[in-house]
């Protein structure tokens, strides 16, 4: 296998060899003092917005249209909800996970519902559907900042031989996504409905109940991140979600998976992950004001998609 | 009479706004005067501006996601630059357009996702608008106020803005030789290449007028709005979507209808002067804003399916 041939099947590569790259700038500027913690607080980050770009890239694969803009929405809702519910008792925490798996599966059907019965462009429906969601939670909330259990709290914020808990769940749902992915038969009518949804439905695949499965797990894989991001930040906040709406696609296309739909891979969400977390501390540390940052940040995310994505000539 | 199938796509957005407005008119009787309207439809000049960018956009199968942080943007230097001095705001103008067009340019030559692209610009607009007014303030030019709150005879400003709008781009996108052009490509961009055509650019162009379209909508908010800020039109991004979709325009294919996406703008503010008539509790405004949608949009399901239907007959 040539180098070339490697780095055209496995686009992930990009954003990886980008990812070390902005660490080492970062951690020699300061002298390698920082290296540890910073590669913890990326870690927790990245895992958060590996968690939604997991369900957001099930979508994309779906193929060209689809796309899950109720992800800030449902965090937030779930993230408040779930809180609410567990009323910092210990005891309720798995009663609250379930709550909020509960409330993301009857938002991805909601949305689903909308897609197909009223055969909405999926964009506009998850945009009604996310205003709704959005009503729900403003309305339960009322401006009240509820605790997360403790025994969760503490699990939300520690680690594991320093490696913190969240990216330690973010890191098993990958795994799961990955089999799910490459390894079971949904996986691959999630890739054939992408390539051609035409084709996939000659083909015998259950069209309908893939993309049903697939928009629930997007708002499912959502909402368990609100309410690990609501533990972790000590609280659930009405505009908690609103940074991973463009953040769940950015780490998806950046990681290499096709925006057309019908090819997707996980690794390359990670990479795209810390790389967004770490653009973003490099520019921390080098005393950049938010305004450079953004344009910085914008800039490299266009050059990142131009390197990765000149597939063209080798078509 | 036959209709054009353009004109029936009309109907259905025409339609709703029409039923809104009644409901308005029922609620509210007060509304119905000359103060009524220009306040009802009075924001609804800037929205109607971005959407007609965001439509342009999709008439060659495209998305701008850095609709909402470009307008604040165009915004921030009405508020400022051009207020201070107008020569060097023009000039930062002339140079937006130029990067929506090499935008343009860009996402053909190297056949990238626009999703992506206007993504990362969206970063590059809102880091450019906080440099230049970090915090809220800035002045609108005199000459924008005074567009902005004419009071003509007869008809309100909003009204007689809409309809001009409408006009103008009706005439570029549907009559003029360009307008078919840019709808062909995004119908068939290779059969357009065929014949001869080059839709490097076409495109350079289209994204070119959306961009200027874009700074209008800014300068029009800041008219409205007297200050910017960095923030000002986040939300436009989601609104002109919305908006050019409500008004029977489409995804992909080159079908859009330029008259449809302002009646798409004036009923997506419609519908937010509708439930504050409608004394909804604001925890639930912005819910109800995604139900009006939703129902507007099984509307024109329903009233497509009757189409056809008379079509086999």
């Amino acid at each position: 296998m040539t180098l070339q041939k490697f780095l055209t099947e496995k686009p992930w590569v990009w954003s990886f060899a980008a990812t070390i790259v902005v660490w080492v700038t970062t951690v020699l500027f300061t002298g390698g003092a920082s290296s540890f913690g910073l590669s913890q607080a990326a870690l927790t980050f990245a895992a958060f917005s590996v968690i939604v770009g997991i369900g957001q890239m099930f979508v994309i694969t779906l193929g060209p249209g689809n796309i899950d803009l109720s992800v800030p929405a449902t965090m937030t809702l779930s993230g408040t909800l779930a809180l609410k519910l567990m009323d910092v008792q210990d005891g309720m925490i798995l009663f609250g996970l379930m709550a909020s798996i509960g409330i993301g599966l009857v938002i991805g059907l909601g949305n689903y519902i909308l897609i197909k019965l009223l055969r909405i462009p999926p964009i506009i429906a998850t945009l009604s559907m996310s205003f709704i969601v959005q009503s729900v939670a403003i309305w339960s909330n009322r401006g009240l900042r509820i605790k997360p259990p403790e025994t969760l709290a503490g699990f939300a914020t520690s680690g594991l031989f320093g490696i913190p808990n969240i990216a330690l769940v973010a890191l098993v749902l990958s795994v799961i996504a990955w089999v799910l992915l490459e390894k079971s038969i949904y996986g691959r009518w999630i890739s054939a409905i992408g390539q051609s949804r035409f084709a996939a439905r000659m083909a015998g695949i259950p069209v309908d109940g893939t993309r049903l499965v697939t928009y629930m797990l997007c708002a499912v894989l959502a909402s368990v991140c609100g309410y690990l991001l609501a533990s972790f930040s000590g609280g659930a906040a009405l505009n908690m979600g609103s940074e991973y709406l463009l953040m769940s696609i950015a780490v998806v296309v950046i990681g290499g998976t096709a925006v057309a739909g019908g090819n997707s891979n996980i690794p390359g969400i990670w990479g795209a992950s810390l790389f967004m977390f770490l653009v973003v501390s490099m520019l921390n540390t080098y005393g950049f004001g938010a305004g450079f940052r953004l344009i910085l940040t914008g800039f490299i995310i266009i050059a990142v998609i131009l390197l990765a994505g000149g597939k063209k000539s080798n078509r | 009479m036959k209709l054009s199938s353009g004109t029936i796509r009309l109907i259905i957005p025409a339609a709703s706004l029409a039923l809104l407005l009644a409901a308005v008119f029922y609620m509210q009787p007060r509304a119905m005067s000359y103060t009524g309207l220009n306040l009802l439809f009075n924001l609804a000049v800037p929205i109607a501006l971005a959407t007609i960018a965001q439509m342009l956009i999709m008439s060659v199968n495209d998305l701008d996601l850095s609709m909402g942080t470009f307008v604040s943007f165009c915004a921030c230097v009405a508020a400022t630059v051009l207020q201070t001095s107008p020569l060097l705001g023009v000039l930062i103008f002339i140079g937006a357009i130029a990067a929506y067009a090499g935008i343009g340019v860009l996402i053909h030559v190297r056949e990238l996702p626009s999703i992506v692209v206007t993504l990362g610009m969206s970063f590059v607009w809102g880091g450019l608008a906080v440099l230049l007014l970090p915090s809220p303030g800035g002045t609108a030019p005199s000459w924008a106020r005074a567009i902005m709150t004419a009071k003509p005879p007869v008809v309100p400003m909003a009204i007689v803005a809409s309809i001009l709008i409408a006009a103008v781009t009706h005439y570029i996108v549907i009559r003029s030789s360009f307008g078919v052009l840019m709808r062909g490509t995004g119908g068939n961009d290779r059969s357009v290449e065929r014949a001869g055509w080059s839709v490097i650019g076409i495109r350079a162009a289209t994204y070119a007028l959306a961009g200027l379209f874009a700074i209008l909508a800014g300068i029009a908010l800041v008219g409205l709005t007297t200050s910017a800020d960095a923030n000002i039109a986040l939300r436009y991004t989601l609104l002109s979507i919305a908006g050019v979709i409500l008004g029977g325009g489409e995804f992909v294919g080159g079908k859009v209808s330029p008259i449809g996406a302002v009646i798409g703008a004036l009923t997506l503010t419609l519908a937010g002067s509708f439930l504050s008539f409608m004394r909804i509790s604001p925890d639930w405004q912005i819910g109800a804003q995604g139900a009006i949608l939703i129902v507007v949009l099984a509307l024109r399901l329903a009233l497509n399916r009757l189409e056809k239907r008379e079509k086999h007959q």
